[in-house]
């Protein structure tokens, strides 16, 4: 049977885990581009100080970046580890997209970061500025396969169930690769990378300005990052997760979720802005509403509907009993009884397998459960409303802060102003964390909101772990919250270091701390 | 092109192989020298040079070992499947172990203290040395048989402890993989790195390859003489869907030998293993260090192939359930899946090669005491 604690605990580390990769990851996305396009101008115009930005601002990077690798470990870990029956039973198609992010990015990105940080002496500007650009492109290209993979897991295209081999296989790569979800979620996710590394580099350019300090870089740097970040902000805005939600059921279910849309509402549908999600009633308090924005937004038409979770549950309690049935005839055909009836039944009714395993955690038959237990699994079937209600409304609200923040700061340093307007700057700064709460909440939204699936509609997540035991997973996990936060305590301590010296870390004595030693010495 | 089903399967074998010497030639050789690092530098700018000698490389290096993670996840699901989840805690010494060599690397020469750094050093030393270890004594458990079963589901379960793998003829491997690296990691430093930390090096590179030679042999000896091989008795059509259970399989003494004397020309490999250590050590005592650095890297491969084509067709023999034993046969991937993967490692591989050999190229020099002291702020 399920040990159900330890599908809690597995969940608990893979989140924390990913969660805390995550926080690393935005900043090397964005960050690459933010070097390039100082390296670019400093190999044009032969300007030292756009050599200082890239080489200083690439330290902070490295800080970053260390830990970005050091945490990436263990997700190629972890799958294995912690989710061998996934590993096992999507490996054909899951497997490919991480392999190919290996050999195609990781290698890229990986080999030319070396070159960035100790090749300056040992290249011409233009071959560094290549191995700069090699290094960015890798680390975009890998985002886009972790992407892929990421979006097979929420709309599991181009692939079938073969009873023989007991698993998933793949059936059309191309589809795999354009498969819209992976697409949308891909532009979304590196813009917002994008934004993160730009915040990073507007906030801590805004605290030297704020203490008037080396202001010829800090402006320059100011001016790079909010000119980068609100053409990302915009992207992330304007090409929003919103459209992946056309496709495949659970991002539907995802949206009624996010939406706190109980019942189909007659088109175009209301835009709850806020409210009290009650998973109980299924109702919502004290609800918001903004009329039309919903069916606008969700169907881009004034006339499509929306299915609510309710209709969407009756839709699934049809499925999982269509997977009773396919599961009767799964393990017909692994008995050996693979008559060509049997298969084409089976082959009729395959894609509600997924639904039948819903009953694995009630019943280990499947095919005995009762009724109770069958309206228990239509419950699983859609997540939790209201953790995703407000985990969506807090990723939309530090997006909108954000985009305030770059508008204005562009606005301003394009009018020349931005030094007077000390209260952006401060924004700017104490701004920084919110591309990040934007990011970790998006994540929770995407994954949270696929549940109670690993492989949406395939394989329910508590069948996806490890044959492994509650207390395994209580030491690892330990481990892990242990090294992680020795980890991030030395990483934010040096970047706090590092950042408040500025340009100054470089000792080109050209800097704000290196004059006053020049001074006093 | 699309190649036969069998083939492909074959192929694949020799791919994770390739990989795997990949991953120990070039990470392998970067966790040799943080083994030596502690002991060949004596202070802080001759520990500034062996670091600096791989400064630019252990992170692309590193890539090979992700690399072959998710090589071996694509083309083989239910071994990463079962070698990662069984060998749990293993896996996540390692892991751990993996952490502290970015941060290592990266971190020791930001803050100027010799407490900051000094334990930076034997952050690196704890992180380059348990991989190899671990790994060695995985692949003494593989030959030995992992106690893991495969239920009707295809869902698989370990029944041994992490304390299980400890076993005295895993730990001798252990030793043999943690020799062979260091003795790599020491002809590295002779190479790459000025007198007299490259002597030093020199000398511990000769003493590993003395040590990996004998234990080498030893271990041999153990398999040819006290343990029992895994002999498939009745094999379904290769050409078919893979399916872990429906093979039988039996154990013999000695049977880990077989595929010598069915192919001779296979003996190659463990003679590769043993004459690349000795000629390694040849070759350092000669002051060429460039030979001896090519012979380690024969010698590595060599050991690794003799592995596997001891093993062959076995990948992870099951010892509890001898039918579920994990084959190249039956652990596979679909046709397409592996047709799909070798064609984008025919690509990439070669494209990788050469982008890395020219950062090798770009970056080679001999790192001395002298340009460290120079350069103090832009170095590792």
């Amino acid at each position: 049977m399920i040990d159900a604690s330890l599908v809690e605990l597995s969940r608990w580390q893979f989140a924390i885990t990913a969660l805390y990769h995550f926080l690393f990851v935005p900043l090397t996305l964005g960050m690459t581009w933010i070097l390039v396009i100082m390296e670019s101008v400093y190999v044009m115009t032969g300007r030292e100080i756009y050599r200082d930005m890239t080489k200083f601002w690439g330290k902070l990077f490295g800080i970053n970046f260390a830990l970005g690798v050091t945490t990436g470990l263990t997700m190629e870990f972890e799958f294995g580890t912690n989710w061998s029956y996934y590993s096992h039973y999507v490996g054909d198609v899951f497997g490919a997209p991480l392999a190919i992010e290996g050999l195609m990015a990781f290698f890229l990105e990986s080999t030319f970061v070396g070159m960035f940080f100790l090749g300056w002496d040992r290249l011409s500007k233009r071959q560094h500025l290549g191995c700069t650009a090699l290094m960015a492109l890798g680390t975009n290209l890998s985002a886009l396969w972790i992407l892929v993979a990421n979006g097979w897991m929420q709309n599991p295209v181009g692939a079938e169930f073969n009873y023989q081999t007991m698993r998933m296989e793949m059936t059309s790569f191309a589809e795999l690769v354009f498969n819209p979800v992976a697409q949308v979620k891909f532009i979304h996710t590196v813009s917002a990378g994008y934004v993160a590394a730009s915040m990073f580099v507007l906030g801590i350019s805004a605290y030297y300005i704020l203490h008037g300090r080396d202001l010829p870089f800090a402006k320059r740097s100011f001016s790079v990052a909010a000119g980068f970040g609100l053409a990302s902000v915009l992207s992330v805005i304007v090409l929003g997760d919103e459209s992946g939600y056309e496709v495949g059921d659970v991002q539907k279910v995802k949206l009624a979720a996010i939406e706190a849309e109980w019942e189909r509402e007659p088109a175009p549908a209301a835009f709850t802005l806020f409210g009290l999600p009650d998973d109980e009633t299924q109702e919502t308090h004290y609800a918001i509403k903004i009329p039309y924005a919903m069916g606008i937004i969700a169907t881009r038409s004034l006339t499509g509907q929306v299915d609510g979770i309710k209709e969407l549950e009756a839709k699934h309690e049809i499925r999982i009993r269509n997977g009773m049935i396919a599961y009767d005839y799964l393990q017909k055909l692994r008995n050996g009884q693979d008559t060509p009836e049997n298969i084409a039944r089976f082959d009729e009714l395959k894609k509600d397998l997924g639904y039948g395993l819903l009953l694995k955690r009630y019943t280990d038959k499947v095919t005995d459960a009762t009724e109770a237990q069958i309206q228990l699994a239509v419950k699983d079937s859609t997540p939790p409303v209201a953790p995703l209600f407000f985990t969506f409304r807090i990723m939309v609200a530090c997006g909108v802060a954000s985009l305030l923040i770059f508008a204005l700061s562009f606005y301003y340093n394009a009018r020349r102003q931005i030094e007077s307007k000390r209260w952006l700057l401060r924004a700017a700064l104490y701004g920084i964390p919110l591309p990040w709460i934007a990011i970790e909440t998006g994540w929770f939204v995407a994954e949270f909101g696929r549940q109670p699936w690993a492989i949406s509609e395939i394989l329910p997540t508590f069948m996806a772990t490890s044959s492994l035991t509650s207390s395994d997973l209580i030491i690892s996990l330990s481990g892990f919250i242990t090294f992680y936060t020795v980890l991030a305590i030395i990483e934010f301590w040096l970047m706090f270091k590092f950042a408040r010296l500025g340009p100054s870390c470089l000792h080109t004595g050209k800097y704000h701390f290196e004059r006053d030693h020049a001074a006093s010495a | 092109m699309l190649f036969d089903y069998e083939t492909l399967k074959l192929i694949w074998w020799g791919l994770i192989g390739a990989l795997l010497i990949g991953f120990a030639l070039t990470d392998g050789m970067d966790m040799g020298v943080g083994t030596l690092l502690p002991f060949v530098g004596k202070n802080d700018t001759e520990r500034r040079v062996v670091i600096n000698t791989v400064g630019a490389h252990w992170d692309g290096n590193q890539v090979w070992f992700v690399t072959a993670g998710g090589t071996l996840f694509a083309a083989w699901p239910m071994v990463y499947a079962t070698a990662f989840s069984g060998f749990y805690f293993a896996m996540l010494l390692v892991l751990f172990a993996l952490f502290l060599r970015p941060v290592g690397f990266d971190y020791r020469s930001k803050i100027d203290t010799h407490k900051w750094r000094n334990s930076w050093d034997w952050a690196l030393f704890v992180g380059s040395t348990i991989p190899p270890l671990v790994f060695g004594i995985a692949f003494g458990n593989l030959l030995q048989g992992v106690p893991f079963t495969l239920d009707e589901f295809m869902r698989t379960s370990y029944h041994g402890s992490f304390f299980g793998l400890l076993n005295p003829f895993g730990l001798l491997c252990g030793l043999v993989s943690t020799a062979m690296i260091t003795m790599h990691g020491g002809f590295w430093l002779q190479l790459r790195a000025d007198t007299p930390v490259g002597d030093r090096a020199g000398r511990a590179g000769r003493i590993s390859a003395l040590v990996t030679g004998v234990l080498f042999l030893l271990a041999g000896a153990w398999v040819a003489f006290g343990l029992d091989g895994y002999v498939i008795t009745q094999l379904p059509d290769t050409n078919g869907l893979p399916d872990p259970l429906a093979k039988t399989v039996a154990l013999q003494p000695g049977a880990w030998l077989n595929n010598y004397d069915a192919q001779p020309l296979t003996l190659a490999f463990p003679l590769l293993g043993l004459l690349g250590a000795v000629m390694g050590m040849l070759c350092s005592m000669a002051c060429r260090p460039a030979l001896a650095f090519t012979a380690s890297s024969l010698s590595i491969a060599g050991i690794i192939l003799t592995a596997g084509v001891s093993l062959f067709p076995f990948v992870m023999p099951s010892s509890l359930n001898l039918n579920a034993s994990l084959t190249l046969w039956d652990a596979t991937s679909s046709q397409m899946t592996l047709n799909l993967m070798f064609w984008v490692v025919a690509i990439f591989l070669p494209i990788i090669i050469s982008y890395t050999l020219w950062c090798y190229i770009k970056m080679w020099r001999k790192v001395t005491v002298n340009e460290i002291e120079q350069n103090s702020h832009s170095s590792y």
